[in-house]
C-alpha cells in the first residue's frame, strides 16, 4: 500500500518536472548563499582573531562553506535529473542511481540540521574565547615595541571605538593593569604604574563635556564631576558583551536561515519522489507515491536489510560446527 | 552628397533596428544609474550638511537626478520607435516627429556633456563651503547645551574619527578657539582666570585637542593636553612627534572624499554621454534607411542610410538660410508696417 499516491497524466508530469527544476535552481542559489555566509563569518573571525588570542575555533565557518558547496552540487545534480526526466531515453541512465540519491539527500538534510544546531551551540565557546582573549589583549596593550604584539594597542583602540565599549567587563578593567608603556612612565605600585584612568578610545563622543580619561574616581580632580552619576563620559558597556552580541546575532541568523532552507528542501524533495516513479509508456497515466510501502513496512524492510548484512556470517559460522 | 552612407537590405535593417533597440534599453539602465548616483550624492551632502553650515549647494545632485529621469524617458521613447520601425504601418505615426526628436537628442547630449564637466568643476565652490563650515562648526563644539547646536560636538568627534583628521587645516586650529564649555570651567581657579585673562576675547584657550584627534596607531597613549610643552610629558618632542594625533586637516579629508565621488560620477556621465551619442547615431541610420526605400511600396527593397542628408558644409548653410528666412519674414513685416503707417 503506497504512501500518499497521486495520479499523473503526461501534462501533470511535465508540469511537475518543470516546477521542480525551478525549485532546484532556487536551492542552488540558497547553497551559494550559505557558502558566502560561511566565508563572511570566517573573515569576521579572522579580523578579530587578535581579540580572541588567535585561539578561536573555525569549525562552524568551515562547515558552512563545505555545506554550501555540497548543497550546490546535490541540487545541481537534482536539477539535471529533473531536466532529463522529460526525455525517457535520457532518464533511463539516471534511473538506477535515483534511490541512492534520495537516501543521500535525506542524510544531507539531517546533516544540515546538525550544522544549524552547531551554529547555536558554538556561541558558548565564542563567549569563553572572547573573555580570555580580551583579558590578554588589555595586558598587552602597552607592548607596542614587542614584535608580534605591537599592533594590539591599535586593534584594541579601534575595537573599542567601533563597538562602543570599554575594557573586558567594564571600564574598571583598565584600572587593574598598567596600560602605559614603561618607556614613557616609571612604576609606582610593585613597579607597575597603575592609575584610575582609561585610554582615549573609551571616550563617548555623545558626552556634552570634553572627555575625562584620567583620575576617574577622584571627583575633586574635575570641576562639577561625579563618577556615580556621570553616564555619558565613557562607554559603560564591556567589550566582551559587545563583541559577543555581534557574533551571536550573526550565528543565530545563519542557523535560522539553514533551518528554513532545510525545511523547504525537505518539502519539495518528498514531492519529487512522487514524480520519479514513471512508467514505460511515456504518454499513459501513472501513479506517483512518496514511499512504495507504508512507513512501518519501509522501516521493517530497512531493519531486515541491516540484519542480513550483519548476521549472514553468524549463521554460516553456527552451521559449520555441526558440519565439523 | 550624403555623409557616411551605408547600403541596407531588409535583413540588415532588421538587425540594425534590433541592435539599436537593445542599446536603448541599456541606456535606460544607464539613466537609472545616473539618477541613483545623483540621489546618493544628495544624501551624502545632507548627512554632513551640519559641517558645511547648511550652506552647501544642492545644484549638482538635483541636476543629476533630473538628467537621469530625462535620459530614462528619452531612451524609452527611442526604444519604442526602434521597435515600431520594423512594422511599416506603426512606423508611419512616428515619421513626422523623428527629425525633431533627433535634433532634441543631440541638444540633450550636449547638455549631458556639460553636466559631466560641472561634476569636475563644482569641486571649487565645495572647497570654500567646507572650509567656512568647518571653521564655524569648531566654534560651536562647546555649545552642547544650546538647542540646535547640541549635537555639533558629537558630529565633529565622529567625523574626525571616521575621516582620520583634526581641525580645519591642522590640529593647531583647536588652539585658537575655546572648545571647553564654560559650564565645566572652575572660574574660582587661578589657572582658569589666567588663561581667560591672557587673550582679548576672554576665551579659555589651551594647547590641547579633543580626544577624537587621537591616532590609535601611536605607540604611546595619546597626548591631548599641553601639546606644545615638551617638559610636561616624558620623552616627548612635539616637533618630531608624528603619530600622536592626526596630522591631516578635515577640510582636506572631506574635500578628497567628495572630490573622489564627484570625479567618479563625472567619468560615469561621460560614458553615458558616449552611449547616448551612439544610440542617436543608430536611430538616425534607422530613420534614414527607412525613408530612402528604392521602392516605397515594397518593404523588402534595398535602401541607403546616412548620417547627414547633405555634407556638413551644405547642412550648415541650409540651417543659416532657414534662420535668415525666419528673419526675412520679420523684415518683410517691418517693411510693410512703416509704409502702411506713413
Amino acid at each position: 500500500m503506497p504512501l500518499m499516491p497521486v495520479k499523473f497524466t503526461l501534462q501533470k508530469r511535465v508540469k511537475l518536472a518543470q516546477g521542480l527544476w525551478m525549485l532546484y535552481w532556487v536551492s542552488v542559489m540558497v547553497g551559494i548563499l550559505i557558502f558566502s555566509l560561511g566565508i563572511f563569518f570566517k573573515v569576521e573571525l579572522r579580523k578579530r582573531s587578535e581579540m580572541m588570542d588567535n585561539n578561536e575555533s573555525h569549525l562552524v565557518p568551515n562547515l558552512l562553506i563545505l555545506t554550501g558547496l555540497l548543497t550546490c552540487a546535490l541540487n545541481a545534480f537534482g536539477g539535471k535529473v529533473c531536466h532529463d526526466s522529460l526525455d525517457p531515453m535520457k532518464f533511463a541512465k539516471w534511473k538506477p542511481m535515483l534511490k541512492q540519491y534520495f537516501t543521500g539527500c535525506l542524510a544531507f538534510s539531517a546533516a544540515l540540521l546538525v550544522v544549524a544546531l552547531l551554529c547555536f551551540l558554538m556561541q558558548f565557546s565564542v563567549y569563553l574565547t572572547l573573555a580570555e582573549g580580551l583579558k590578554n589583549g588589555i595586558r598587552f596593550y602597552k607592548d607596542t615595541d614587542t614584535p608580534g604584539r605591537c599592533f594590539m594597542k591599535r586593534t584594541l583602540d579601534m575595537t573599542q571605538i567601533e563597538f562602543r565599549c570599554c575594557g573586558n567587563n567594564n571600564f574598571r578593567d583598565w584600572f587593574e593593569v598598567q596600560w602605559i608603556s614603561n618607556r614613557v612612565q616609571t612604576g609606582n605600585v610593585e613597579g607597575k604604574f597603575l592609575m584610575d584612568s582609561v585610554p582615549f578610545s573609551c571616550c563617548n563622543p555623545g558626552s556634552p563635556r570634553p572627555c575625562i580619561q584620567h583620575h576617574l574616581t577622584n571627583n575633586s580632580a574635575h570641576y562639577d564631576y561625579d563618577l556615580r552619576t556621570e553616564e555619558l563620559n565613557i562607554w559603560t558597556r564591556g567589550c566582551r558583551e559587545a563583541l559577543f552580541s555581534y557574533f551571536s546575532s550573526m550565528m543565530s541568523s545563519i542557523g535560522a536561515l539553514i533551518i528554513a532552507a532545510d525545511m523547504a528542501g525537505l518539502k519539495y524533495l518528498t514531492t519529487s519522489l512522487e514524480s520519479m516513479a514513471d512508467p514505460e509508456n511515456p504518454e499513459c497515466e501513472s501513479e506517483g507515491w512518496l514511499l512504495e510501502k507504508s512507513v512501518k513496512e519501509t522501516v521493517c524492510d530497512a531493519c531486515a536489510k541491516l540484519k542480513a548484512l550483519i548476521k549472514p556470517n553468524q549463521v554460516t559460522e553456527g552451521e559449520e560446527p555441526t558440519a565439523a | 552628397m550624403a555623409l557616411m552612407t551605408v547600403k541596407f537590405d531588409l535583413k540588415k535593417r532588421v538587425k540594425l533596428a534590433q541592435t539599436v533597440w537593445f542599446m536603448y534599453w541599456f541606456a535606460v539602465m544607464a539613466g537609472i544609474l545616473v539618477f541613483s548616483m545623483g540621489l546618493f550624492f544628495k544624501i551624502e551632502l545632507r548627512k554632513r550638511s551640519e559641517l558645511m553650515d547648511n550652506n552647501e549647494s544642492h545644484f549638482l545632485p538635483n541636476l543629476l537626478i533630473f538628467m537621469g529621469l530625462v535620459i530614462c524617458c528619452i531612451n524609452a521613447l527611442g526604444g519604442k520607435i526602434c521597435y515600431d520601425s520594423l512594422d511599416p504601418s506603426k512606423f508611419v505615426k512616428w515619421k513626422p516627429m523623428l527629425n525633431i526628436f533627433l535634433t532634441g537628442c543631440m541638444i540633450f547630449n550636449a547638455l549631458l556633456l556639460s553636466t559631466a564637466f560641472l561634476c569636475f568643476l563644482m569641486r571649487i565652490p565645495l572647497q570654500f563651503t567646507l572650509a567656512e563650515g568647518l571653521r564655524n562648526g569648531m566654534r560651536f563644539y562647546k555649545d552642547t547645551d544650546t538647542p540646535g547646536r547640541c549635537y555639533m560636538k558629537r558630529t565633529l568627534d565622529l567625523m574626525q574619527m571616521e575621516f582620520r583628521c583634526c581641525g580645519t587645516d591642522s590640529f593647531r586650529d583647536w588652539f585658537e578657539i575655546q572648545w571647553v564649555s564654560n559650564r565645566y570651567l572652575d572660574f574660582s581657579a587661578k589657572e582658569v582666570r589666567d588663561r581667560i585673562g591672557s587673550n582679548v576675547d576672554g576665551q579659555y584657550l589651551m594647547d590641547g585637542v579633543p580626544f577624537s584627534c587621537c591616532n590609535p596607531s601611536s605607540p604611546r597613549p595619546c597626548i591631548q593636553y599641553q601639546m606644545t610643552n615638551n617638559t610636561a610629558h616624558y620623552s616627548y618632542d612635539h616637533y618630531t612627534e608624528e603619530l600622536n594625533v592626526w596630522r591631516r586637516g578635515c577640510s582636506e579629508a572631506l574635500l578628497s572624499y567628495y572630490g573622489g565621488m564627484m570625479n567618479t560620477i563625472g567619468a560615469l556621465v561621460i560614458l553615458v554621454t558616449m552611449l547616448e551619442v551612439g544610440v542617436t547615431v543608430g536611430l538616425q541610420y534607422v530613420h534614414s534607411s527607412l525613408s530612402s526605400l528604392s521602392n516605397p511600396e515594397d518593404p523588402e527593397s534595398e535602401s541607403e542610410g546616412w548620417l547627414l542628408e547633405k555634407s556638413v558644409k551644405d547642412t550648415f548653410t541650409d540651417i543659416m538660410a532657414k534662420m535668415k528666412m525666419g528673419k526675412g519674414a520679420k523684415v518683410e513685416e517691418g517693411g510693410e508696417a512703416p509704409p502702411a503707417a506713413s
